[in-house]
């Protein structure tokens, strides 16, 4: 018996994969563990393995084809296999089977066409004796826990969408307690009544062109989606921000002495500016546990990591890999890792682990000769660093007298639900004293 | 307010009104000597005589056509069918000659006729002697169909039957024969077209006609302790015309629905209310409207079966929880 390969979800938020290129053609034997292709996500690039032994009868996803969860993109089987039966059940089965209302007028036409088998025998309509309400229950709590979303359609009873209209709530942001998730009126107006946040400020269209202006439309990468949608979202939670300069002479110098030691000593590592950011900004997240945290609609998540996301640019975008457990990580390990994060982003090899979960974020565009910038929250986590580029300034002494000084300027942002100004100056505090005194970093 | 069995009701309307209008008379199979199959018809023969009270040979086809050519010629007959099952065999007279003689004259011929009978299911008739025919006939514009489900609405509707200026069908509940209930005397009219809540709720509207909705109107209270739903019995009474309003009202109300009606499940007449309702009620429904219907078999003849074939307890309350999403 063949075996149906399935679009897998190799991310959290990934709702279809491109099929970049398949390492296995048809009449090519494959082994459980082999790539079978490679598929682009939301995120990242993945390899997709294979699960099964066998011969790749057929492909059916083409390489440059977006194929939704779930979809069936190949068929592994036996040499010389017939699959023609399989092919036509794929063919026939392959609409979407969202919702519970597809699945009912299934169930009727299947009711009809058995009523028509009785027709022409004898009493075949007996075949099928049970229709009545309990049929179609069980049928729904089946449904349940499904992903009910594989399509983009939101399920939702025609009562519900009318209230959600009428107190201008999204559906987007209700969770459905219905069959398969549906949202049903006792969930708006649960919602209502916690008073989530009306689509009138929500609702953030994208802006239309004008026609007239010339241009080329380039489609939407996967990144490029889930940055546009996770931004968007981001865009809406009441963020505020908080500057300070930070006196970056004492961190300079020692980078270069940790530098100096590692090259004399051939240890093979360099510490960046940035690592010395990632490290005392997860200190400062361990000294001010409250700015280590995330907004849930009706909980705080206080994490116990500071686990720390860096912006990297890469050619389709932006991805924020994780420096996990940073407060605990020695300064030649955090190098280490960012620079094979840094790495994999820039090859697009990037797992899931490698950029999930991230529980505050830093986006440093010094390198860019950026003196100063705000950046946008990385949901979840309630706060991200905007870093600027460390600059020689004069400065006043406290004698009086100026003198030249490293000066870097930094912006918290602060998703203002689950943390107040206060928390975010007293981050900031901690965060500037580990960089003016850096050897606080080794301690 | 007297107490009547179900048949005493129809009884009164019938003598009621043959005493009021003496162009109606009663045809039928026994109708006459034998009081009626079910008694229906008691001592109507030696009230108002054989003319006017007549027996006819087991031959619907025949009799149906006889009722409908003295409606066409004046009169105002009352045709009983033994049972609506047997009244299949008089369909073509129903359907191609009462339903259309108006349409195809022209307005010069009419039929104010009742055919009225036994339907539904009634205890181990079996397989051909069990089944709820309605649809049959709300199927054709032409036809009005009635099915009272309280010895009250039994004699308000029957009269009204009767004063029509077109065909009636008018579907009794073999098991409601036997059962009581206050009845109005003299003039009582219930309007053809015309239904009623019958127990006012807020959480779910039931809809029901005939002998489901008198089941109901005797274990509501349990079903509502039973489930935590404040349920609303709404009764169309008349199929045909129906009384859209009062059911869209009371769906605006509550936002879900079950139907619970006897016969097959496809086509069944809770398949065209459940249409108008999804038609017209789309942004107040909270869930699918839900229907409980006969099980899709021929009625068995074990009586434990038949329990299970029809609309049961346990399926309406299943229905109930399934629409207000209690799991």
């Amino acid at each position: 018996m063949a075996d149906v390969v399935e679009m897998i979800q190799l991310s959290p938020t990934m709702e279809e994969g491109i099929i970049v290129e398949w390492l296995k053609k048809e009449g090519d034997a494959v082994e459980t563990g082999e790539i079978l292709a490679e598929v682009e996500t939301d995120k990242a690039t993945m390899e997709m393995e294979s699960f099964f032994d066998g011969t790749v009868l057929k492909i059916l996803a083409t390489a440059g084809e977006a194929a939704p969860i779930g979809s069936a993109i190949a068929i592994i089987g036996e040499e010389g296999e017939d699959i023609t039966d399989l092919l036509a059940e794929l063919e026939g089965g392959q609409g979407t089977s969202a919702g519970t209302g597809d699945d009912s007028t299934a169930d009727e036409d299947d009711a009809g066409a058995k009523a028509a088998d009785a027709d022409s025998g004898d009493q075949g309509a007996a075949d099928r004796p049970d229709e009545g309400p309990g049929d179609a229950e069980s049928k729904a709590s089946e449904a349940k826990g499904r992903s009910t979303r594989d399509d983009g359609r939101i399920l939702s009873s025609p009562l519900a969408r009318k209230i959600a209209e009428e107190h201008g709530l999204r559906l987007e942001d209700i969770e459905g307690s219905g069959p398969g998730g549906r949202i049903i009126q006792r969930d708006v107006e649960a919602a209502a009544r916690e008073g989530r946040r009306p689509a009138a400020t929500v609702a953030a269209p994208a802006a239309v062109v004008d026609a007239v202006a010339p241009g080329e439309d380039v489609p939407l990468s996967n990144m490029r989606k889930t940055i546009a949608r996770r931004l968007g979202e981001a865009w809406q939670a009441p963020a505020f921000m908080l500057t300070r300069e930070i006196d970056m002479g004492a961190a300079v110098a020692f980078r270069r002495q940790l530098n100096d030691a590692a090259a004399a000593t051939e240890r093979g590592v360099r510490i960046s500016v940035n690592d010395l950011i990632v490290k005392a900004a997860a200190l400062a997240l361990l000294d001010v546990p409250e700015m280590n945290a995330a907004y849930q609609g009706d909980s705080l998540r206080m994490f116990s990591s500071a686990d720390i996301g860096m912006a990297v640019s890469v050619d389709a975008g932006l991805v924020t890999p994780v420096v996990r457990g940073a407060h605990g990580k020695s300064l030649g390990t955090i190098a280490r890792e960012s620079r094979a994060l840094i790495g994999k982003a820039k090859d697009r090899k990037l797992r899931p682990d490698d950029i999930e979960g991230a529980t505050f974020s830093i986006s440093n565009l010094g390198m860019f000769g950026i003196d100063h910038f705000t950046a946008v929250l990385n949901p979840p986590a309630a706060g991200i660093l905007a870093v600027g580029q460390t600059r020689r300034v004069p400065v006043v002494a406290e004698d009086g007298t100026i003198g030249a000084g490293d000066r870097m300027a930094v912006t918290l942002t602060c998703d203002h639900r689950a943390v107040d100004g206060v928390v975010g100056a007293r981050w900031l505090q901690a965060f500037a004293a580990y960089l003016e005194h850096p050897t606080l970093l080794v301690l | 307010m007297p107490e009547l069995l179900f048949r005493e009701a129809l009884n009164q309307a019938m003598t009621e009104e043959m005493e009021r209008d003496e162009k109606v008379f009663l045809i039928g199979e026994e109708v006459a000597e034998y009081d009626g199959a079910y008694k229906v018809s008691e001592g109507m023969l030696a009230r108002f005589g054989e003319k006017r009270v007549i027996d006819t040979p087991i031959a619907e086809l025949g009799f149906v056509n006889i009722g409908i050519g003295a409606a066409m010629g004046g009169l105002r007959p009352i045709v009983e069918v033994m049972t609506f099952n047997f009244a299949i065999l008089a369909l073509d007279a129903m359907v191609n000659t009462a339903a259309k003689a108006r349409y195809m004259s022209g307005g010069q011929l009419t039929v104010p006729m009742v055919l009225r009978g036994a339907g539904g299911a009634g205890g181990a008739l079996a397989a051909q002697h069990s089944q709820a025919l309605e649809s049959q006939y709300t199927h054709f514009p032409g036809l009005k169909v009635m099915m009272p489900a309280t010895p009250a609405d039994a004699k308000g509707m029957l009269k009204t039957a009767i004063r029509d200026p077109d065909p009636v069908v008018f579907i009794e509940s073999e098991v409601l024969y036997r059962m009581k209930g206050e009845v109005p005397e003299g003039e009582h009219l219930i309007p053809m077209g015309k239904g009623e809540i019958k127990r006012s709720g807020k959480d779910v509207t039931v809809i029901a006609w005939s002998r489901q909705m008198w089941n109901l109107l005797h274990m509501v209270d349990d079903l509502c302790e039973e489930t935590g739903l404040d349920i609303e019995l709404v009764d169309p009474r008349t199929l045909r015309p129906l009384d859209e309003e009062l059911l869209f009202d009371s769906v605006r109300r509550t936002h879900r629905v079950v139907i619970v009606e006897e016969g097959h499940r496809m086509n069944g007449f809770g398949a065209e209310i459940s249409d108008r309702i999804q038609q017209h009620c789309f942004d107040q429904l909270d869930a699918p409207v839900t229907r409980v219907t006969n099980l899709d078999v021929p009625m068995p003849y074990s009586p434990p079966l038949e329990e299970k074939v029809l609309p049961n307890r346990q399926r309406i309350v299943e229905a109930l929880r399934a629409v207000a999403y209690l799991d």
